[in-house]
């Protein structure tokens, strides 16, 4: 009786899912043994040979790997030290907190690669409005969008501005259902701010942080939109991430097999360092 | 020391606020603005620096034949492929987290918490990789180029999020409730449908919320998967972008295009001060 009621529940979620996804993930892997590109667009069977590229023979890969890590472990910091400075600053009661939380609020709210139009338009550098200002002040013009190092940066501020809000939204969402007796306890023993929060509120805060981060670390390691709108990966290959490789791979220069390959590592790789580091961030966290 | 504290708070807070809003304040003003104005110097508040035109906000609406850019098509794809994809979404999710969170499910050596992270994993998945299967699965459907193949792959984007908010907050629904009304006689779908469900309306308005801010902002797909018969509200946005970038039509473009969503900010608030959200969002 129960047995039979449950799988009505579940399963027509469960089979759509798995219906749409399954011939995407094992065309993918059939496609990565193949060599469909441009020149002989069919199924062929070539083996591994397009692994054995991968790993010895696409540095470019690799390095855009490494960027994507960089670009999503600076962006993710960076929003959970912000968000968690808002969520906290508007937690409590402060001259308006409904005002101030709504607008915290908007940015995640708005679609990125639009958002992104306009900020290129906002760094652009000579009709721009940063460097107008800040060549008031007398800085030179700042190259945002052309100079390789600089261009990380503004795609840095630009992903902060739209994802620390979901950053906030959680930690703030958390720390409204916290319990209130560990704070009357410390407020009884006379702790200070600091002291309260390194040892009441940030512990308590732990287990929504890490889920957070790591929700956080999953969509930041998606990161293409802003790139391909900002920057199209450049100057040069200086702000390319794994995402964007394989699409120049795929459906630039249509080396189909080949980016099948990339997505599929790419996949594996994501899947692995994800779970690690959920795990590594749970065990420190908690510990402390 | 906590005078000290009070100043960086609201210098901070301040700032931070400058920081949002500014992105806003240069579309508004970009949009008012003409050739001249955008491209001789930088010129900030209407009248006083440039004099604002109403050319920006007027193409919109014209058709693309006299020189308009015309966002009302893509404005009302994007609405039904959105809604459409988080509806069903919501249905099929909720129904399945449901089951997640009442029933036991052993299937050699998965779990119920096995399933759920199945569900959740999807978005793991970068767009990109399911991009160029996708293109060939819909062209070989015939589906490409049309809003039925993005409704199909928007319902993988969308249905781990209600998954993930709802088995959370069915945790929370007490099962006394359950299994009262099935004591009273219910049988489960009428227990679901008319005691779990009514109790539930705060998380599947979260989950509501949540699957609508990722379907609306979703470009990578619609630019990959559409061409030219159905275009949603980003491509089209980008699309100006890429060409001689008239920036006020730019502009005006974007902030109609972010402006419903930015509703979706004061109703989280909203749940946010009576308590709700807390539940829905751990």
């Amino acid at each position: 009786m129960n047995f039979k009621h449950k799988f009505v529940f579940l399963f027509p979620g469960l089979f759509v899912l798995i219906g749409i996804l399954i011939f995407p993930i094992i065309f993918t892997i059939r496609l990565s043994l193949s060599g469909w590109n441009s020149y002989t667009p069919e199924m062929n069977f070539i083996g591994i040979t397009n692994y054995i590229r991968l790993f010895t023979d696409d540095p470019r890969f690799w390095e855009s790997f490494f960027r994507l890590s960089f670009l999503s472990v600076t962006t993710v910091i960076l929003q959970y030290v912000i968000g968690f400075a808002l969520a906290m600053m508007v937690w409590r009661e402060i001259k308006f907190k409904r005002f101030f939380r709504v607008i915290f609020l908007v940015p995640m709210m708005t679609t990125p690669v639009i958002m992104t139009v306009i900020w290129r338009t906002f760094f652009h550098e000579s009709l721009g409005p940063v460097n107008d200002l800040l060549g008031g002040l007398g800085v030179k013009p700042i190259l945002w969008l052309s100079d390789p190092v600089i261009a990380k940066f503004t795609v840095i501020i630009v992903e902060v501005w739209q994802w620390t809000p979901f950053m906030f939204l959680l930690l703030l969402a958390g720390l409204l259902s916290l319990p209130k007796e560990p704070f009357l306890a410390a407020a009884i023993d006379g702790a200070s701010p600091f002291r309260k929060f390194v040892y009441v509120t940030f512990p308590l805060m732990a287990p929504i942080s890490i889920g957070a981060i790591i929700i956080r670390l999953i969509e930041a390691s998606k990161i293409m939109d802003t790139v391909f709108v900002l920057t199209s990966g450049g100057p040069g290959t200086a702000t390319e991430t794994s995402s964007f490789y394989i699409y120049i791979k795929g459906l630039r220069e249509f080396q189909m097999g080949y980016a099948a390959t990339l997505s599929f590592t790419y996949l594996v790789i994501m899947i692995i360092s994800l779970t690690i580091i959920a795990k590594v961030l749970t065990k420190l966290m908690i510990k402390e | 020391m906590s005078k000290l504290y009070t100043f960086l708070k609201y210098f901070f807070i301040t700032f931070w606020t400058v920081f949002v809003v500014a992105p806003f304040l240069w579309a508004v003003s970009t949009s008012f603005k003409d050739f001249q104005s955008v491209n001789s110097k930088v010129t900030y508040i209407p009248w006083l620096d440039f004099e604002p035109t109403l050319e920006g906000w007027r193409v919109l609406i014209k058709s693309p034949a006299k020189g308009g850019v015309d966002i009302v098509e893509p404005y009302f794809n994007s609405i039904f492929v959105t809604c459409t994809a988080s509806l069903i979404s919501i249905v099929l999710g909720t129904l399945a987290a449901y089951a997640l969170s009442r029933f036991t499910f052993k299937a050699g050596f998965v779990r119920n918490n096995d399933i759920t992270f199945f569900f959740i994993s999807q978005r793991i998945m970068p767009p990109i990789v399911l991009s160029i299967p996708f293109f060939i699965f819909l062209s070989t459907i015939g589906l490409l180029d049309s809003l039925l193949g993005l409704v199909v792959v928007y319902i993988v984007l969308l249905m781990p999020i209600a998954v993930w908010i709802m088995v959370d907050f069915f945790n929370r629904v007490p099962k006394e409730l359950d299994e009262t009304a099935l004591i009273d006689g219910c049988n489960p779908y009428q227990a679901f449908y008319k005691v779990v469900l009514p109790n539930s309306i705060p998380g599947l308005i979260v989950a509501g919320m949540f699957c609508i801010i990722f379907g609306w902002i979703d470009f990578f797909f619609a630019f990959i998967l559409t061409f030219t018969e159905v275009q949603l509200l980003p491509v089209k946005v980008v699309a100006l972008n890429s060409s001689i970038t008239p920036w006020w039509s730019l502009s005006a473009s974007a902030l109609v295009s972010v402006a419903p969503l930015i509703i979706v900010a004061f109703i989280v608030e909203r749940y946010l001060s009576k308590g709700n959200l807390s539940g829905a969002l751990k």
